[in-house]
């Protein structure tokens, strides 16, 4: 494969982008795409459209082979998370228990859509299938903090103390 | 040679003996019986995933898919049962409940792979399964082609030519469950990734979701406007595949019937891109001659096609200088039209307006680059696939297989049998060599067919010794191919004097512009091997089988062009390349 940009693309700080380099030379022998996904999300927060391309340059392959596999997977972001990254539980118990309203509402205050961040950095939402707190249901988490026993009027409350 | 194992079984009753490893599927059309399929594509897409092809096995639960499903000894096997025919039924329901159906105005209507097994499967209820639907945009960011996801049946079998025969991969399957669609990295629009442009996705669509972009409409009001001297030439290949749009068999030469419908459509000359082609054997084959004499750049790789051009300028940007600088012949044959011809007629060039038929979305593209503008105006106008022209014959009201053989007008009409095998992969390495042979023996007597380089294969190579030279070529069709020839190239492994390369599997009678044969035939008989058979068989018949023996060739370069290589023919016939990115596309 011919070269064009990326073995020299610089995507974010320098120490990050050693170390996603290195992590590649170390999982490709594999093949082990996931693994290196996994890997260049923890070093970024998520996965810029420029480390996707660095990604498909050292394994050889296109950009959409890489971006197929990871949007098959929920776990990776293709935007940075805010500053709060705010998490909904759409499992089964917290559903029943109203959790649709509540993921709409927060979409409705942040005028964010699933997994968007508003353009000052500071709120990221998405929505994952249970945290393990059902008794709690419904729940949420903003960074490692869980909120449980939700309603819709709760809300505003939380979110000030993100301020 | 180890002797081949073979299995005995049975399919609905009829005993069948096949080799081991054989698929249900293949066993079952020895048994004259035709499983239908709709995701499979033979040695490209092997997935089982659309479940048109269940089937039952004795003893075994559930149903299984043939396509994938190997033979044991001592199966039987059921393809028509009520319960087998029920779960075809019921799939295909199933996909229609997410395909926007628009039969009666949808490009492919007549020509659909699922319409096809709608009806062949009594479907009678085509809401059964109504509801939501995926959430699709359509793509009509390139210049050469459309994408409809809200018609798209997830079969895979266009992101599977993409990656196996093209080596580009720029589109696949994003999202998973109910959000998967097919789409760029990013959903970034086709025309901002490194597509090539070849249209061998759009073939390869059982359905109406990828398509060429229609330009008839164009055409139609250039041939309506009696300011315009409408000018057409037709692809070498276009005479061996045209007549399958009416039916008429695989490999039929119909020549004589496209110039009588050109000419019905109103066409003010009916030309013949074959004379462009064997104007750019001179040219390419005094290109071959000089750089070997003064040591340019070698190996020289041909440039008659547009995709692999985007291939090269995307995907091995350090092969730029290996290129050819003629332009292809399309290219050629506009530049040639709107100077020396709209000269003889003592005719404004603006007035010509320059229709190609060819058997490629990537000339679509070619046409609008800005290098492809000889005398400040664009050489072509209007690009048309093979299929758009048959569009607009079923239009006029042309009764196609009545009509009579007329033949191409005069001048740009007269050619030679090298021209015509531009068409299939290898045609255009035989043509230069036959010219250059010539040119470098001094001797008229020279060879004239260069057998070594035809053919389907993979990757072709042969040495020729012509005079004191050693010539070492290779001939190779399909992107994937061609990536494998040039890393054998980089390598160091191969050392070659000239390349042939063909974006297109098989070269351009099997272009991304061709009539689209069904999956079914695809799977079963060597469409590109029966399409060429066309052309080699005319290049036998003719009388003049040597470019530089074409008269008018020889008059434009006597009156016009001077000699090959001048700096006439540069300014009109050759042109430049620029490196691009393979991920950004720009």
């Amino acid at each position: 494969m011919s070269c064009n940009s990326c073995s020299t693309t610089v995507v974010g700080t320098a120490e990050q982008d050693a170390t996603l380099r290195e992590q590649i030379a170390a999982l490709r022998v594999d093949n082990s795409l996931v693994q290196i996904l996994q890997a260049a999300q923890d070093i970024y927060g998520y996965l810029p459209e420029k480390v996707i391309e660095v990604i498909a340059y050292e394994m050889g392959v296109s950009s959409e082979t890489v971006y197929s596999v990871a949007t098959f997977y929920s776990q990776f972001n293709f935007n940075p998370k805010g500053k709060y990254a705010i998490s909904v539980c759409l499992g089964t118990a917290c559903y029943v228990k109203g959790a649709g309203e509540i993921y709409e509402k927060l979409k409705e205050k942040l005028n964010l859509g699933d997994g968007e961040t508003t353009p000052d950095g500071k709120f990221s939402l998405d929505a994952c299938r249970c945290m393990g707190a059902c008794g709690l249901a419904p729940v949420m988490s903003i960074n490692e903090t869980v909120y449980g026993n939700l309603n819709v009027d709760s809300l505003d409350a939380i979110l000030e103390e993100c301020k | 040679m180890s002797e081949v194992k073979m299995i005995n079984l049975k399919i609905d009753g009829t005993p069948v003996t096949v080799p081991e490893g054989t698929t249900i599927l293949d066993a079952a059309r020895q048994a004259s019986i035709d499983i239908p399929t709709l995701c499979y594509l033979k040695e490209i897409n092997e997935i089982g995933a659309c479940r048109m092809c269940v089937v039952e096995i004795k003893g075994s639960p559930k149903l299984n898919a043939a396509c994938v499903y190997p033979v044991a000894e001592g199966m039987e096997v059921i393809t028509n049962s009520k319960r087998v025919f029920e779960a075809r039924r019921i799939n295909l329901e199933l996909l229609l409940s997410n395909h926007r159906r628009e039969c009666l105005s949808c490009v492919r209507s007549g020509n659909c792979e699922l319409q096809k097994l709608c009806r062949d499967y009594g479907v009678e209820d085509e809401r059964r399964f109504d509801g939501a639907m995926t959430p699709s945009t359509i793509d009509d960011s390139a210049t050469h082609m459309i994408r409809d996801n809200s018609k798209c049946i997830l079969c895979r079998r266009c992101t599977a030519v993409c990656d196996q025969n093209q080596a580009a991969a720029v589109i696949g399957v994003n999202n998973r469950g109910f959000n998967t669609h097919i789409g760029c990295a990013f959903d970034a629009p086709l025309n901002t990734v490194a597509c090539v442009s070849c249209g061998q996705c759009i073939v390869a669509c059982p359905t109406g979701a990828l398509f060429e972009r229609d330009d008839t409409d164009r055409v139609w009001e250039a041939l309506r406007d009696p300011e315009k001297r409408v000018v057409v030439q037709t692809a070498p290949s276009i005479r061996a595949t045209l007549g399958e749009s009416f039916g008429m068999s695989i490999g039929t030469n119909v020549e004589g019937k496209m110039v009588a419908a050109l000419r019905r459509l109103g066409f003010d000359d009916v030309f013949d891109t074959d004379f462009s082609a064997d104007l750019t054997i001179v040219e390419e084959a005094n290109e071959l001659v000089e750089r070997i004499k003064t040591g340019g750049k070698l190996p020289l790789i041909t440039s008659c096609s547009p995709g692999w051009i985007n291939y090269c300028e995307h995907y091995f940007p350090d092969f730029i200088e290996n290129l050819s600088t003629c332009k292809s012949p399309q290219q050629m044959f506009g530049a040639v039209t709107k100077s020396w011809y709209a000269e003889k007629l003592g005719i404004d060039p603006k007035n010509i307006f320059m229709v190609s038929i060819m058997p490629c979305t990537a000339k679509k593209y070619e046409c609008k680059r800005p290098e492809q503008a000889a005398n400040g105006i664009p050489d072509i106008d209007v690009a048309l696939t093979t299929r758009e022209l048959a569009r607009m014959i079923e239009r006029a009201g042309i009764d196609f297989t009545a009509l009579p053989d007329e033949k191409f007008d005069d001048p740009l009409g007269v050619s030679t049998g090298a021209a015509v095998i531009f068409g299939a992969t290898g045609g255009v390495m035989e043509a230069a060599l036959r010219t250059a042979a010539e040119w470098i023996t001094g001797d008229t007597a020279a060879p004239v067919e260069f057998t070594d380089v035809r053919g389907t294969e993979d990757i072709k190579e042969a040495t020729y010794k012509v005079g004191d030279l050693t010539l070492n070529v290779a001939v190779t069709s399909g992107l994937k191919n061609a990536e494998k020839l040039l890393e054998s190239v980089i390598s160091g492994e191969k050392n070659y004097h000239f390349i042939e390369v063909m974006a297109c599997p098989g070269g351009c009678v099997n272009g991304g512009g061709q009539p689209i044969q069904p999956a079914k035939v695809r799977n079963n008989v060597d469409l590109k091997k029966l399409r060429a058979k066309a052309l080699y068989s005319q290049d036998s018949s003719m009388p003049l089988r040597k470019s530089h023996d074409n008269p008018v060739i020889k008059e434009v370069y006597d009156k016009y062009l001077e000699k090959p290589g001048s700096h006439r023919a540069h300014e009109l016939l050759h042109t430049s390349y620029v490196a691009k990115d393979k991920f950004t596309g720009e």
